[in-house]
């Protein structure tokens, strides 16, 4: 008699049948329809001495002006402006959630598409805009908004995220109950990046060291044209668990429950009791990147049924059923939004290209002897054009 | 005058040592470097007296091992990472050419990189598959990343502390079959010479032999051999692989006009093309005869029972010696 081959779990059984609705553990604290719902773990609390519908507008204003962002760099890509752009349609709650629950000294590792957090740490939208158009590769100082530059090699920096919370160990700021001095770090990445070694190894050295780090993950769906069935058997939270460390799955379109989850953790990682990973569970409304065509691979009715989950949608009918925001309120962050469209659309153009002599830059902290000879050489080769026609 | 007989194993530990010392922002890491010390016991003590913080023993992932590295860098920190073996290398070779060697070039000089990566490379010691490899020039040909070979207990010791002094990342290559082989007189007080320099180790003038890590005493041998059969050659020990510091080389050549370059990496496309190609640009009229190399064959590094073929060794370089004063 051979042995039956049927061993282990169902998985369905076990996780349950469908991803679609994000399951019985998703966290959310504002439905789609906009109406506030309560959770035995986490509740929406904007801060001691902050006003709640004054935060809630905030958050409805970041998102707006967001949106915009993304917007306008898409018109500016098919402008021929930009060479691509990294669109974020409808993973703004998940951004602005996880954002604004940073304090200043949080330093956050992100993608190439977290324009929603830059935005949040007061990283000028311009600026995101160099790498795309091809002017620089990131332009702005990680230090000045602890803010790193986008990393396009799909989730190497959550091993940055782990080391510098490593450094941030090293340095006393864990645990120490300062709330100026206790830091977190947060390594943004997506569904897609979750199959990278070395987000697998992040986890591991995270756990081993139990560093004060936040994995939050954006499962968007979609990595380019590969559902997230490609990537995963089981619901991605759920692997955390293995490495030794809790995860949460949230709402990634509630931009309260967001904010809620990742505040806990982030405090969790400053009070020293290691990682937390966050699974924002959302929708990639539009391309991956402008030089994308989902048409080839996905359905419409997909991108139809999550439109009804929008999350700027909901807060707008959250705030105005309950009267908590006036249509002044919408007027002026209609106008605010108007105006960063002309500061992108203008500044976008105005960005100088690099000149050909400063390739030879920054390839380290001093030029070497061979560098500046190759420089020379070719500041001779230019400059023999010079007046020829 | 402090002076003291060390093999290159002390001097790289000696010169660990100093370098945390000097400087509380010095972090070594590595699959076990702590408690053991190294598989080579390069780090031997280093933990017992820096710390379990200072002295990470890592869990066994190579990318994972620099890419936290790059986190600490970005911190503050000075990591010393250990890759065990050169062909352990590879898993991290992600981080190291698209993160470790560009991130200074990507954010216009906002951040630094000050890291080292420590690799024992070349063979010669009778190990199984993956433990005798050659990547040097893998990495030369990197842009962002500077690499140097050590081939003495004494460049070990001021070697290694000014590689970690160094702002940019730095491919630290240790020859591991010279750790425990010979001993040379270390002088603390000395003032060494810069770290991307090469140095000539034995002057000649009939062929320049350019060599650097493990084959240097193999033409340092070979110098003395030919000596006695009334051939002189000139031994450079080129230290940096990146960037190359030819000038003492074409300062050679022009004189000698004859040079024949040594590495255990495979000869194709190896360090010895490029440095056969810059003189050749350089010196062309000071030649008598073409570059020649020697070096692996262009085939996977052997079982160790017949490695001793396949490694450049002192007759091959002698052979070569002889056909380009044959020329």
């Amino acid at each position: 008699m051979s042995q039956s081959a049927d061993f282990g779990p169902d998985l369905v059984e076990v996780f349950g049948p469908s991803q679609q609705d994000g399951g019985p553990e998703l966290i959310q604290l504002l439905t789609p329809e906009g109406e506030r719902v309560g959770h035995p773990d986490f509740s929406f609390d904007p801060g001691e001495g902050q006003d709640e519908a004054e935060v809630i507008r905030g958050f409805y204003r970041d998102m707006a002006l967001t949106r915009r962002i993304d917007t306008e760099a898409t018109a500016l890509q098919r402008h021929g402006e930009l060479g691509i752009w990294a669109q974020l349609l409808g993973q703004e709650a998940a951004q602005i959630g996880a954002g604004r629950a940073l304090r200043p000294q949080d330093f956050v590792f992100p993608t190439y598409r977290e324009h929603g957090v830059a935005w949040c740490r007061g990283v000028d939208p311009l600026s995101l805009l160099g790498l795309f158009r091809g002017v620089d590769q990131g332009s702005w100082n990680p230090a000045d908004n602890n803010f790193g530059l986008y990393t396009i090699v799909i989730g190497a920096q959550a091993l940055h995220a782990t080391g510098y919370a490593m450094g941030v160990q090293r340095d006393g700021a864990v645990g120490t109950g300062d709330p100026d001095r206790d830091t977190a770090v947060i390594a943004h990445f997506g569904d897609g990046a979750s199959s990278q070694g070395d987000v697998n190894e992040s986890f591991i050295f995270a756990a081993s060291y139990n560093a004060p780090v936040v994995f939050f993950c954006q499962n968007n769906q979609w990595a380019i044209s590969e559902p997230i069935e490609r990537q995963t058997r089981i619901p991605l939270y759920q692997r955390a668990l293995g490495f030794g460390f809790p995860g949460l799955r949230v709402d990634g379109n509630d931009v309260l429950a967001t904010y809620a989850v990742t505040k806990a953790a982030l405090q969790r990682a400053r009070d020293g009791q290691g990682p937390t990973f966050v699974e924002a569970y959302t929708y990639r409304m539009g391309a991956h990147t402008t030089t994308d065509d989902p048409t080839r691979y996905r359905l419409s009715d997909d991108v139809e049924n999550w439109k009804l989950k929008d999350p700027i949608a909901r807060v707008e009918v959250y705030l105005k059923r309950n009267g908590l925001a006036d249509d002044d309120f919408f007027a002026s962050v209609q106008a605010e939004a108007d105006d960063l469209g002309v500061h992108l659309r203008e500044g976008c153009k105005a960005l100088p290209d690099p000149k050909p002599l400063s390739i030879f830059d920054h390839v380290f902290t001093e030029i070497t002897p061979e560098l500046e000879e190759q420089r020379d050489g070719y500041a001779a080769y230019l400059a023999s054009f010079e007046g020829a026609h | 005058m402090a002076t003291s007989k060390i093999t290159l194993a002390k001097g790289l530990n000696m010169g660990l040592r100093k370098a945390m010392e000097n400087d509380p922002k010095v972090l070594v890491m590595g699959e076990d470097v702590g408690k053991l010390g190294g598989v080579f016991r390069i780090t031997d003590g280093l933990q017992k007296d820096f710390g379990e913080d200072r002295v990470i023993d890592s869990p066994l992932a190579e990318s994972g091992i620099v890419g936290t590295a790059v986190g600490m860098a970005l911190r503050g920190y000075r990591p010393v990472v250990e890759i065990q073996f050169d062909g352990f290398v590879y898993p991290a070779y992600d981080q190291i050419v698209c993160q470790v060697a560009k991130l200074t070039f990507r954010s216009q000089g906002k951040l630094k990189m000050p890291m080292v990566i420590r690799i024992p490379f070349g063979g010669g010691i009778g190990a199984v598959e993956h433990h005798s490899e050659s990547p040097e020039a893998q990495f030369a040909h990197t842009p962002g990343l500077k690499v140097v070979a050590c081939s003495n207990p004494v460049d070990g010791y001021w070697m290694i502390q000014q590689a970690i002094a160094h702002d940019d990342p730095v491919i630290f290559l240790e020859p591991k079959r010279q750790y425990h082989a010979d001993k040379a007189e270390l002088d603390e007080s000395a003032t060494p010479e810069p770290l991307f320099q090469s140095r000539v180790v034995r002057t000649g003038t009939d062929v320049t032999v350019l060599a650097y890590g493990p084959t240097v005493k193999t033409a340092l041998k070979a110098a003395e051999a030919a000596a006695g059969e009334g051939k002189s050659l000139e031994v450079i020990d080129l230290r940096t692989l990146s960037p190359l510091d030819m000038a003492p080389v074409f300062e050679s050549v022009r004189r000698t006009g004859r040079v024949v370059v040594t590495h255990e990496a495979h000869v194709n496309l190896g360090m010895g093309a490029e440095l056969s190609a810059r003189i050749t640009e350089q010196c062309f009229y000071s030649l008598e005869a073409p570059v020649l190399r020697v070096g692996a064959f262009d085939t996977p590094y052997p079982a160790s029972r017949i490695e001793e073929e396949y490694l450049p060794d002192l007759d091959r370089v002698l052979d070569a010696v002889d056909r380009t004063l044959e020329f």
